[in-house]
């Protein structure tokens, strides 16, 4: 058994979101220069050249890569060997996130009831928490922003095992061409595929935290991920929308076993401000 | 294509000159408002009531400003959606609103209403907020306060970078640009 401070949990999470709010991960710079050279309109990389831009500005100036600095997402993978100490393990986590938010300058974008109380929170929580008890000794934290451009865009479909793979692509094809310029293009597409209605949402929102250098273990799947990319670039939809080759820079999937009955298809958009920071305690 | 520089407010018969895909600088005034803004501003209009800000000419920018940071005079300002606002836009547009800047798509009825009234709507780059704020030399809150990033603020631009998205003929540059790059679904 280990013992963990809940106060270190808030620590983690207080500067995962700063971090991940300022600074691009060095995958997606490395992919928004080589989109730029692939683009072929030259619309495309004027926007391309002034997001590059904008990257460089927020990790300098410290300051937000965009004014929508999301709600909050935390996957919490804790080993089962681990004592936590010293307070309530969420409310670490959302104590993390108003400490980033207050202090870092970034927007509150939180209203407390969808319907009946758009009140604003103040303070960017609650945060959204995803708890897995795995082997071990250690915590390990996934922090998201997500921007809602993107989110409003994200879709779910229970399609029926008759549907196959040509029905996944049509509905991973149809919701980004749906999309268009909404989600602020180029996009990083995560497709949860398989397990039940919620499993497949969770698993295309973890798709949208990992590195884009990587790919899908199993090859059939890897091959599906390029495919889709080449045929989500072949919409012509482009940086920002206005026409390019330049569309998405990335489609991550996930499967899980399922029902016998059912073929769950999620797809999380995420715009090309794609913050994430993983760290273990 | 050479950027074309506007002031703003700006009137019908330069709006009706401007065309799709020409990408302009604007300098001067802009209003901020967005979905909370947006339908207090249509509760107004419904009840016959004088709004805060005469729209006569003016621009409306779809933004939720992050909070300044010190030594800025504001935080990363970049677009919102617009089409969360196309339900109450076309009453605005009737009482001579001029320029709208957002990103992403438009309803038919908010395209009608521009060529009806002659409105341009402006597209900024979306997630581009920290490169665009450099172009905002200042910002107040104008109205409603309690909505925080939400409220009506009135910036001052200088070169504000934006590219016309939609003219007064209705020429939309989101179906212009992806027709060109499209390629035939295999």
């Amino acid at each position: 058994m280990r013992e963990i401070s809940t106060a270190s949990i808030t620590q983690t999470v207080r500067e995962m979101f700063l971090e991940l709010s300022y600074v691009g991960t060095r995958d997606l710079m490395a992919a928004l220069h080589d989109a730029k050279h692939r683009e072929e309109s030259p619309l495309g990389q004027l926007v391309l050249d002034q997001l590059l831009t904008n990257y460089e500005i927020a990790a300098t100036e410290r300051v937000a890569i965009c004014q929508d600095t999301g709600m909050s997402v935390v996957f919490a993978q804790i080993g089962q060997d681990v004592h936590m100490v010293g307070g309530d393990f969420e409310e670490s986590i959302q104590q993390g996130v108003r400490e980033a938010y207050t202090e870092g300058y970034l927007r509150k974008s939180i209203v407390r009831d969808p319907i009946f109380e758009r009140v604003n929170t103040g303070d960017n929580t609650p945060c959204v928490i995803h708890t897995r008890i795995v082997p071990g000794t250690q915590i390990t934290l996934t922090a998201l922003a997500k921007g809602f451009g993107s989110e409003n865009m994200s879709a779910l479909k229970m399609l029926v095992p008759a549907d196959g793979i040509e029905g996944v692509k049509r509905f991973v094809l149809d919701t980004v061409e749906a999309a268009g310029p909404n989600p602020c293009p180029p996009i990083i597409v995560g497709i949860g595929i398989g397990g039940s209605f919620e499993q497949s949402a969770v698993l295309a929102k973890e798709c949208t935290a990992l590195p884009l250098d990587q790919k899908n273990p199993d090859e059939r799947y890897a091959a599906l991920e390029d495919e889709l990319l080449e045929r989500i670039n072949a919409l012509g939809i482009g940086p920002s929308g206005t026409g390019g080759t330049m569309t998405a820079l990335k489609v991550h999937i996930r499967q899980a076993a399922t029902h016998i009955a059912g073929l769950p298809v999620a797809v999380n958009i995420c715009c090309h401000a794609a913050r994430h920071a993983t760290r273990t305690i | 294509m050479q950027e074309r520089r506007l002031t703003l407010p700006f009137d019908e018969e330069t709006a009706r000159s401007l065309r799709v895909g020409q990408p302009a600088l604007l300098t001067g005034i802009i209003y901020t408002a967005r979905d909370a803004a947006h339908k207090r501003l249509i509760e107004l209009v419904d009840a016959g009531e004088p709004l805060p800000i005469d729209l006569r000419n003016q621009t409306l920018y779809y933004v939720g400003p992050a909070p300044a940071s010190p030594g800025h005079a504001v935080g990363s300002a970049g677009p919102t959606t617009s089409y969360r606002m196309d339900p109450y836009t076309p009453k605005l547009l009737a009482l001579g609103l001029r320029g709208m800047i957002g990103k992403g798509l438009r309803s038919q009825p908010v395209i009608d209403a521009m060529k009806q009234y002659g409105a341009v709507y402006f597209g900024a780059v979306g997630g581009a907020a920290a490169l665009i704020a450099r172009s905002i030399e200042s910002s107040r809150v104008i109205a409603y306060p309690d909505l925080g990033a939400e409220a009506i603020h009135e910036f001052v631009v200088r070169d504000f970078p934006v590219t016309v998205i939609i003219d007064t003929l209705g020429q939309n540059l989101y179906e212009l640009g992806p027709k060109t790059y499209k390629r035939e679904r295999t």
